[in-house]
C-alpha cells in the first residue's frame, strides 16, 4: 500500500486527467457547433447541404478515430507541415482537438438529428404559417425543441468523447492519462494492476457524474406534449 | 429505490472495467498453461512481435536477436527449436505473463532494473543496448543529444527512452508516437530530425528493407540498457541459461546473431560493454 501511495509523489495522475477534461472541454464545444451545422445540412431543403452533410457524417462516423487522430500527426503535421501554433507541444493538443472534434461532430449531428425527430411535423408547419423560412424556422422552432430532445443522446457523445480523448496518446499529447498510465507501467513493473485501476477509477469518477447530470437533465428540460 | 439503482449501476460499471483489466493480461494464457504443463515438452518464450532485428513476426516465423538468443538458449536447455512456442511480451505485459507462469521465460528488449527484480527474476544481461539517435543517412548535424536543442525528436509514448529526453534534454521537441515505424515514417516525411531509444532497436529499423540505406545509427549511445532473460522468481533455469549465454558468447554464435540481424545499417555494437558477462543468479 505505502509503495502504491509513492506512485502519486513521483508521477502526477490528477495533472495527467487534466489534460484528458481540457480536450474534451475544446472538442466538446468545437464538435458541438460543427455538428449542428450539420445537423442544419442534413434537415434543409436544399439536396447538395443534405448530401455534404450526410457525407460528412458516413465518412468520419465510420472513420476509427485512432486513424484520424493518427492522421492528424503523420500527415499534418508530418506531409503537410501544419502548424496549429508556435508552440511544438501545444500543436499537437490543438491536432488532437482538432481530431476528436471532426469525429465527435458526427455523433453531434446525428444526436440532433435524432432531437429533431421529436418535434411534431405540425411544428414546423406552423412556423412556415407565420411566414418563416428556412433559417428563422430553424433557429426560433426547431432547434430549440430538438436540443432539449437531444439531452440524453448528446450526453452519451460527451461521454463517448471523455473516454476517446485517451485517444489522443497517438497523436503525441504525451501528458494525459493512458500517456502516463504506460509511462507508469513502464518504470512500476511491479504495480501493473493497481495502476490499471486506478486510471479505470479515475474515469469511472469523471463519467458518473455526467451520466447523472444528463439524466436528470433531459428529463427536466424534455419538452412536454 | 432511485439512488441504489445508480449505485448498483456504478458498481457494475467498476466491476466490468476492474475485469476487462485484467482480462487484457490473461489472453490465451490458459490453454497454454495447460497443454505445457500437460505434456512438460514445450517451453514457452515471450518476445517481442514489432521490432524489427530484435523480435519481428512475419507471419507465423520469427526473426530478430532476441529470438536467435531464445533459440540458443533453448537449445541448450535441451528444447529443440519445434518445441518452443513464441508468444507476444508487450513491454506492459511482461512482468504479468511471468508472475501469472503464461511463459517461462522473456526475450523481450527486456532491462535490467531494480524495480523489477521486485516481481521478476533475471538471468544475463546478453546484450548492452544503449540510448542512441537515428537520423536520416544524409544528416550530419547530429553527432549525439547535445545537437538535439530546438531539433524535434521522436520516441515511443511511455518508453524510458522518451523519459530520459525529457529529464536531461528539456529543450528537445519530443514527439511522441506508440510505435518507431510511426517514428521513422515521420523521419521519412521530415516532419522530425531524429528518433531515440536503445541503440541496437533502432539498428533493427533501419536495416528493414523498405528503410535500408535510408538512416543511420548515430553511436553515441548516452545510457546503458543490459537486456536479461526475464524469468519467474521461483525459476530453476537461471544458472543454465547463464552458462547457454556464454557458451553462445565463446563460440561466436552471438556476434553472428547480431550481424545478421543488424545487416544494412551501418551498426557495430559498443564493444567497451559487449559482450557481456552474465551476472551471478541471485
Amino acid at each position: 500500500m505505502e509503495n502504491y501511495l509513492t506512485l502519486f509523489e513521483t508521477y502526477d495522475v490528477p495533472a495527467a486527467f487534466w489534460a484528458n477534461i481540457q480536450l474534451t472541454f475544446w472538442a466538446a464545444i468545437w464538435a458541438t457547433l460543427l455538428g449542428t451545422l450539420l445537423a442544419l445540412f442534413r434537415i434543409s431543403p436544399i439536396a447538395s447541404l443534405q448530401f455534404v452533410g450526410a457525407a460528412y457524417v458516413n465518412i468520419f462516423r465510420n472513420t476509427p478515430l485512432t486513424i484520424i487522430i493518427a492522421f492528424g500527426v503523420l500527415g499534418l503535421f508530418g506531409q503537410l507541415q501544419v502548424s496549429l501554433t508556435e508552440d511544438f507541444n501545444l500543436n499537437f493538443f490543438r491536432l488532437a482537438i482538432l481530431g476528436l472534434s471532426l469525429y465527435h461532430a458526427a455523433f453531434v449531428c446525428e444526436a440532433i438529428r435524432s432531437g429533431v425527430n421529436t418535434v411534431p411535423l405540425g411544428q414546423a408547419e406552423a412556423a412556415r404559417a407565420i411566414g418563416l423560412s428556412f433559417l428563422p424556422a430553424a433557429r426560433l422552432v426547431i432547434l430549440p425543441q430538438a436540443f432539449r430532445g437531444a439531452v440524453a443522446p448528446l450526453g452519451n457523445v460527451l461521454i463517448a468523447l471523455i473516454k476517446n480523448s485517451t485517444v489522443a496518446a497517438a497523436g503525441s499529447v504525451a501528458i494525459e492519462a493512458s500517456s502516463l498510465m504506460k509511462t507508469m507501467i513502464e518504470f512500476r513493473g511491479d504495480l501493473v494492476i493497481p495502476i490499471f485501476l486506478t486510471f479505470a477509477l479515475g474515469f469511472v469518477i469523471i463519467v458518473i457524474p455526467v451520466g447523472l447530470l444528463t439524466t436528470w437533465a433531459s428529463r427536466k428540460l424534455a419538452v412536454a406534449r | 429505490m432511485r439512488k441504489t439503482r445508480y449505485a448498483a449501476a456504478a458498481i457494475a460499471a467498476a466491476a466490468a472495467l476492474t475485469l476487462s483489466a485484467c482480462g487484457g493480461g490473461d489472453s490465451g494464457g490458459a490453454e497454454a498453461t495447460g497443454e505445457a504443463e500437460g505434456s512438460g515438452e514445450t517451453i514457452r518464450i515471450g518476445i517481442k512481435f514489432d521490432q524489427p532485428g530484435l523480435g519481428f513476426d512475419e507471419g507465423g516465423s520469427y526473426s530478430g536477436f532476441d529470438v536467435d538468443v531464445a533459440k540458443y538458449v533453448a537449445n541448450e536447455l535441451g528444447y529443440s527449436e519445434d518445441q518452443i512456442e513464441f508468444s507476444e511480451a508487450p513491454s506492459a505485459n511482461r512482468e504479468n505473463l511471468l508472475s501469472n507462469g503464461q511463459v517461462d521465460m522473456i526475450f523481450a528488449t527486456y532491462s535490467i532494473t531494480d524495480t523489477r527484480k521486485e516481481t521478476v527474476a533475471f538471468a544475463g544481461p546478453y546484450f548492452v543496448a544503449g540510448q542512441d539517435l537515428l537520423v536520416r543517412a544524409d544528416d550530419d548535424s547530429i553527432s549525439g543529444p547535445e545537437d538535439l536543442e530546438g531539433k524535434n525528436l521522436c520516441s515511443v509514448t511511455g518508453s524510458t527512452s522518451a523519459q530520459k529526453i525529457k529529464d536531461t534534454y528539456p529543450g528537445v521537441n519530443l514527439v511522441e508516437q506508440p510505435g518507431y515505424a510511426e517514428c521513422v515514417s515521420l523521419m521519412a516525411g521530415g516532419g522530425i530530425d531524429a528518433a531515440t531509444t536503445d541503440d541496437i532497436i533502432l539498428a533493427g529499423l533501419a536495416a528493414q528493407e523498405a528503410n535500408a540505406g535510408q538512416f543511420k545509427v548515430v553511436g553515441a549511445p548516452f545510457s546503458e540498457e543490459n537486456y536479461g532473460v526475464g524469468l519467474p522468481q521461483d525459476n530453476t533455469t537461471c544458472e543454465a541459461i547463464n552458462e547457454a549465454i556464454t557458451k553462445m558468447i565463446d563460440e561466436g554464435a552471438w556476434e553472428e546473431a547480431i550481424t545478421a540481424n543488424t545487416e544494412g545499417a551501418d551498426y557495430t555494437f559498443n564493444d567497451e560493454l559487449n559482450p557481456p558477462t552474465p551476472e551471478p543468479c541471485a
